[in-house]
């Protein structure tokens, strides 16, 4: 049996047919909409590699199924930047060098996109590690990771303001 | 991961009946159903996605003064709703000390009640285990097991349910609203999950179809709200299940406990709520003599299940660490490291 789904990928609505109800969303995008910048880790919930935007909330996808986001709207790294102008927390990583291998990093970074749109950490690492416990970094780049977040927080926070003034 | 049927019932009724069948399963969130259907774990047959199921999603003011949480309410929607973290705090710290943000935005209510336990033996299918196939042995008895149930455990299973949510839950009375295929009904959360005793298969009280459809507290939980803190131990500060937690909630008149509730998790298969501690606070000074009584009755019926007598030691310390930041009183802000008995600072306790 197949299940037809809408979905919303970066902007772009499209209908896809499932042929098998197990395909889980990270799967989908990156084996079927060739969305591979979405990495997979440990694919248990475990490390985040996988994060990204579901209706505006971080989640992993990973242990999302597919049919059940029918009509939802999700956020991948590739949908982060504007066409060459980098997201701020892009801007900020490559600014902190927040990152070694790489891998872990769309994750960080969707993920870190969450946690500033969920408005809760401040200016407080604390909050921030806390924030994004939920990705692992095995090159151990966590203070290069914090510091773009707070900088990322600190740059969005501050164009937000100067909008609505 | 085995193949399924997948079905998306428009209402509640159609979801009952179509979870009733042998080896149908609901789906919420799916972020421990997927996690235990890729290992192997678990292996329905059915799927019933019950996301789409309206009216499950409220957070809703009862006139009594009680308060009704959907079971479709995402962990961290009721963590972050100010009223009702206001109202319970310790429940608010509970699940923001549990899993990761990711997990939070997704995860259900009713989800965090069904969980299964995190025994590294139940997860492995090479394992032998009376909780994923009855009568095939427990080699977490004599495996790897410091983390095991110190209360309540048979020889057939030493599990611990691992949700932080249900400790605060079970201390404050909270009570499960389900909807099974006669009709509706409700169970004490105290009630709600099981000791393995001889079944351990059976987590919980629900027959085949039962869907938790809110969880309710009632009027006199929020008296505690002044004075209410969930702590919890874990092998790291963030995103780690609790070796020992406990929920401590008092009501203070003039320097006096008037009432008291303290529940424990991590030490049993299911959230442990020590009632025979309760009685020794009520009426009684919040002092540190009076938390050392207290915890001591909690733990009598402690007995270590493998290489995990530290944890009775653990949790008698939690029990008293958490009435006397209890009875500090809840904090304005709740703290960077939810839960933590760490203070970020190094070198500073969390009370002094």
């Amino acid at each position: 049996m197949s299940y037809a789904i809408n979905l919303t990928v970066n902007g772009e609505r499209s209908d896809i047919e499932l042929d098998d109800p197990r395909v889980t969303l990270l799967d989908l995008l990156r084996e079927r909409l060739h969305l591979a910048g979405t990495k997979k880790g440990c694919d248990r919930g475990q490390c985040g590699a996988c994060t990204v935007l579901v209706d505006g909330r971080r989640i992993n996808s990973c242990l999302t199924l597919a049919v059940s986001c029918d009509g939802a709207d999700v956020l991948t790294i590739e949908g982060v930047a504007r066409s060459d102008i980098l997201d701020p927390v892009q801007a900020a990583f490559v600014a902190h060098d927040a990152l070694q291998c790489g891998f872990c990093t769309p994750g960080q970074i969707m993920s870190a996109i969450g946690l500033i749109r969920e408005a809760r950490a401040g200016d407080n690492p604390e909050r921030v590690r806390e924030g994004m416990s939920g990705n692992l970094c095995r090159c151990g780049a966590y203070p290069g990771i914090v510091d773009a977040v707070l900088e990322a927080q600190k740059t969005i926070t501050a164009a937000g303001q100067r909008r609505s003034a | 991961m085995k193949s399924f049927e997948y079905v998306r019932p428009a209402t509640i009724a159609e979801a009952v009946a179509a979870a009733a069948a042998p080896s149908a399963t609901y789906l919420a969130a799916g972020t421990n159903l997927l996690d235990l259907m890729k290992g192997n774990i678990a292996r329905p047959e059915r799927l019933v996605d019950i996301t789409r199921l309206k009216g499950l999603d409220r957070i809703e003011q009862l006139a009594d003064g009680g308060i009704r949480i959907g079971a479709l309410v995402r962990n961290a929607d009721l963590a972050h709703d100010q009223s009702f973290a206001r109202a319970y705090p310790a429940v608010a710290e509970a699940l923001l000390s549990g899993a990761s943000a990711q997990l939070r935005n997704a995860a259900t209510v009713g989800g965090n009640l069904m969980q299964r336990t995190r025994c590294a033996y139940f997860y492995d299918t090479a394992s032998a285990c009376n909780k994923r196939q009855p009568g095939s042995g427990c080699d977490a008895r004599g495996g790897e097991n410091r983390l095991h149930a110190i209360l309540g455990w048979s020889d057939t299973c030493i599990a611990t349910h691992p949700s932080d949510f249900c400790v605060p839950l079970v201390a404050l009375d909270a009570v499960a609203e389900i909807e099974g295929r006669n009709g509706k009904r409700e169970i004490a959360l105290e009630a709600l999950h099981r000791l393995p005793d001889d079944t351990p298969e059976r987590d919980s009280a629900l027959e085949p179809g039962d869907l938790i459809t809110a969880v309710r507290l009632p009027a006199d939980a929020r008296g505690f709200a002044m004075h209410s803190r969930y702590l919890k131990v874990r092998e790291r500060t963030s995103y780690a299940f609790a070796l020992v937690s406990a929920a401590a909630a008092l009501r203070v008149e003039q320097g006096t406990i008037m009432d008291a509730r303290l529940a424990l998790g991590g030490v049993a298969a299911k959230p442990w709520r020590a009632r025979e501690a309760e009685k020794i606070l009520a009426g009684a000074q919040p002092n540190a003599t009076t938390f050392g009584q207290v915890a001591t009755a909690a733990l009598a019926k402690a007995k270590p299940s493998g290489d995990n007598a530290f944890k009775i030691e653990l949790a008698l310390r939690i029990i008293v660490r958490a009435l006397t930041l209890a009875a500090a009183g809840t904090p304005e802000r709740l703290a960077a490291l939810p839960a933590s008995p760490f203070s970020p600072l190094p070198g500073v306790l969390q009370h002094a």
